[in-house]
């Protein structure tokens, strides 16, 4: 680890990296001649493909190029509109390899960007990473810092399967530009500092998928995140060891494959469990974490802090419904009780 | 139209100001196409809107100050501030919006279900970009108009840009044959021109309402800020002194990397990035599209222009006054 990236760098140079060795890479979307410029002035425009706005024909195409040998990377824009392409991934991208009897590979990854924090509404601001990892046969992962965001880039390119990767908009800092600020000195947004920029290495090399890491080591409570939540965690953790709670934070880093065994061992020492998800409360990875250590035999104090609605546009309310520090404190609190 | 512009260019500084989050899709451009379909509209008659809503609710008569206040995010707006300039909605108006490219085409052909069945007589409008005709479900819904013989007015405004691309980029064949095919009469209407849309309009309109099906106005127009509110494309048209070298750099490295594409296959990238910055800034100058501009030269030999300028300025002001509760 000798140089520092941003997050959105960290990215471009993983996968410029994969596309200088591997010809079967292409990017494929809407705008990628804008959006991914450089890679596109060193790639030219047959491996940086510019796409209609036609989400269902070019990601459905990209199943089928996948099976034929290409490796596409789809550009979705943001996770959000995966919803007008959704049959692409749920009912062929998902389950081909199934369907065949394990004979026919889909090497695809979807790249999306997520979340919110800055004010665009719930149309645009969604995470959606438990609503993706709840269809069989799809990896969702979600970095939360420039080396993971590499690592994990290569080894959604090396997987043989769909990969869906999501990068959180207070991550990456060309897609708040982008989106919120749009140049502008007039706004302001809680970018977690260790998450936008940091040491990568000077080769990448694959992060695996389902491999958790553990960020701090606790020994009252655990809390587990992905994205942004991990820093939004790493931020209450501090504040609570002023007041005498040890909490220890797991960065998931995907949610599927799912790294139950780092789970298991971690919530087994403190006893209780804390699930930080910017994705939606019900029916999603907080609940998923729950059976996960409840299958696994152990009694454990359990909460969460979710998003529990659709996202308000009004930054104020929606500061409040996405998970932030104070909300995670006052949990952390409630279960120490 | 002059109401919606200047509404729409206080939005433009308050969005400076930082005082509004997120994205901001003007309709600066659109308002002669608005105006000229919007004022024909009866009372029963629906609408689907896209990012784009602003300029058709101030014409259907939704209050401004309501609009404004749901941009600011305060919960005395119009969807209490939960969904911002691209969620618009207007129960009393059935007027929809959606930031989903494409997702007005169904939205459309319902809201004319429903009039078909409950309000016969009504109609809906949707309204949607040429990028958005590519859309799947856009296309799906072209069809289903026509085969259920529904009374919609789909509204395709013409910029030529989907997002940030070049739409003849992108796009198969023409549009308007395109539409033909699916068995539907098309209308092609200069969208600067009011007078002209207003004619194109109610005659589709008049169509739809006497249950002769669909009808598609293909509306050429320009969008004065671009995309969205710092469209970095026009940011860099506008100063490219401040923008260029902080992209430069790394598109040149990148350029330079060995592996990768032949030298011509590079320059010819470098050269279509070049075109896209260029045609974006002529674009954004080509006043001759600007409905305001025209009205003005069409109008200045008729009317007291400069009074009747006047009291709309004061009017918006006063009403942004109202909504920053400043009054």
């Amino acid at each position: 680890m000798t140089r520092e990236l941003t997050f959105a760098q960290a990215i471009e140079a993983a996968l410029a990296q994969a596309m200088a060795d591997d010809p079967r890479i292409i990017i494929l979307g809407e705008d990628v001649h804008a959006i991914r410029r450089n890679l596109y002035a060193r790639f030219g425009e047959r491996r940086v493909r510019p796409a209609p706005i036609s989400e269902s024909a070019f990601l459905g195409a990209a199943v089928a190029a996948a099976m034929a040998g290409l490796r596409p990377v789809v550009d979705m824009y943001l996770v959000d509109f995966l919803g007008v392409a959704m049959d692409a991934i749920l009912n062929h991208a998902a389950k081909v390899e199934a369907f065949s009897g394990g004979n026919w590979q889909v090497p695809l990854v979807v790249r999306a960007a997520c979340g919110g924090g800055y004010g665009d509404g719930g149309q645009h601001e969604q995470s959606l990473w438990g609503w993706l990892a709840h269809i069989p046969g799809l990896s969702v992962v979600v970095p939360s810092n420039p080396a993971d965001a590499g690592g994990l880039m290569l080894a959604a390119l090396e997987h043989t399967g769909p990969v869906v990767y999501l990068e959180h908009k207070l991550l990456a800092d060309y897609w708040l530009e982008f989106l919120g600020s749009g140049g502008r000195e007039t706004v302001q947004y809680d970018v977690p500092a260790r998450g936008a920029r940091g040491p990568v290495p000077d080769v990448w090399r694959p992060a695996p998928l389902g491999s958790a890491t553990i960020q701090r080591q606790g020994d009252d409570l655990t809390m587990v995140s992905v994205g942004v939540g991990v820093h939004r965690c790493l931020e209450a953790a501090q504040d609570l060891q002023a007041e005498g709670i040890s909490a220890g934070v797991i960065d998931l880093r995907s949610v599927a494959p799912l790294d139950r065994k780092t789970l298991i061992a971690e919530v087994s020492k403190t006893g209780r469990l804390l699930v930080v998800d910017e994705d939606y409360e019900s029916f999603g990875l907080s609940g998923e974490l729950a059976a996960v250590v409840l299958e696994a035999g152990l009694n454990v104090k359990y909460g969460r802090v979710c998003t529990r609605e659709t996202i308000p546009y009004a930054r104020a309310e929606e500061d409040k419904v996405l998970p932030n520090k104070d909300r995670i404190i006052n949990k952390a609190n409630a279960l120490m009780g | 139209m002059l109401r919606s512009r200047l509404f729409e260019k206080a939005v433009q500084d308050l969005w400076d100001q930082g005082k509004i989050s997120g994205e901001m899709h003007l309709g600066m451009g659109e308002e002669a196409i608005a105006a000229g379909v919007v004022c024909q509209m009866q009372s029963g008659d629906a609408m689907a809107l896209d990012h784009r809503g602003t300029p058709p609710l101030i014409m259907r008569g939704v209050d401004p100050v309501l609009l404004l206040r749901e941009f600011l995010g305060r919960p005395d707006g119009l969807c209490k501030g939960m969904g911002g300039h691209m969620h618009l909605f207007v129960p009393q108006e059935l007027a929809a919006s959606s930031g989903i490219v494409g997702a007005s085409g169904p939205a459309g052909v319902g809201f004319a279900l429903a009039a078909q069945y409950l309000r016969p007589g009504n109609l809906a409008v949707a309204f949607f970009g040429e990028g958005a005709v590519n859309q799947g479900m856009m296309m799906e819904s072209l069809n289903l108009s026509v085969a259920w013989n529904l009374p919609v007015i789909f509204v395709c405004k013409d910029n030529g840009w989907a997002i940030t691309t070049p739409s003849p980029q992108v796009t198969g064949g023409n549009l308007a044959q395109r539409v033909e095919g699916f068995g539907m009469p098309v209308t092609h209407v200069d969208g600067s021109d009011v007078e002209a849309v207003w004619q194109s309009a109610r005659t589709a309109m008049q169509r739809a309402r006497d249950g002769g099906g669909p009808t598609f106005l293909l509306a050429r127009c320009m969008h004065v800020e671009g995309h969205f509110l710092g469209d970095p494309l026009l940011r860099i048209g506008r100063s490219p002194w401040h923008e260029i070298p902080a992209m430069a750099g790394a598109l040149l490295r990148s350029m330079a990397r060995i592996k990768g594409a032949s030298l011509r296959d590079r320059i010819q990238g470098a050269r279509s990035i070049l075109d896209m910055i260029l045609g974006s800034n002529r674009d954004s100058l080509a006043r001759k599209f600007d409905p305001i501009l025209t009205s003005r030269q069409k109008l200045q030999e008729q009317v007291e222009l400069p009074e009747l300028e006047n009291e709309v300025r004061q009017e918006v002001e006063a009403l942004v006054a109202t909504a920053l509760g400043t009054l």
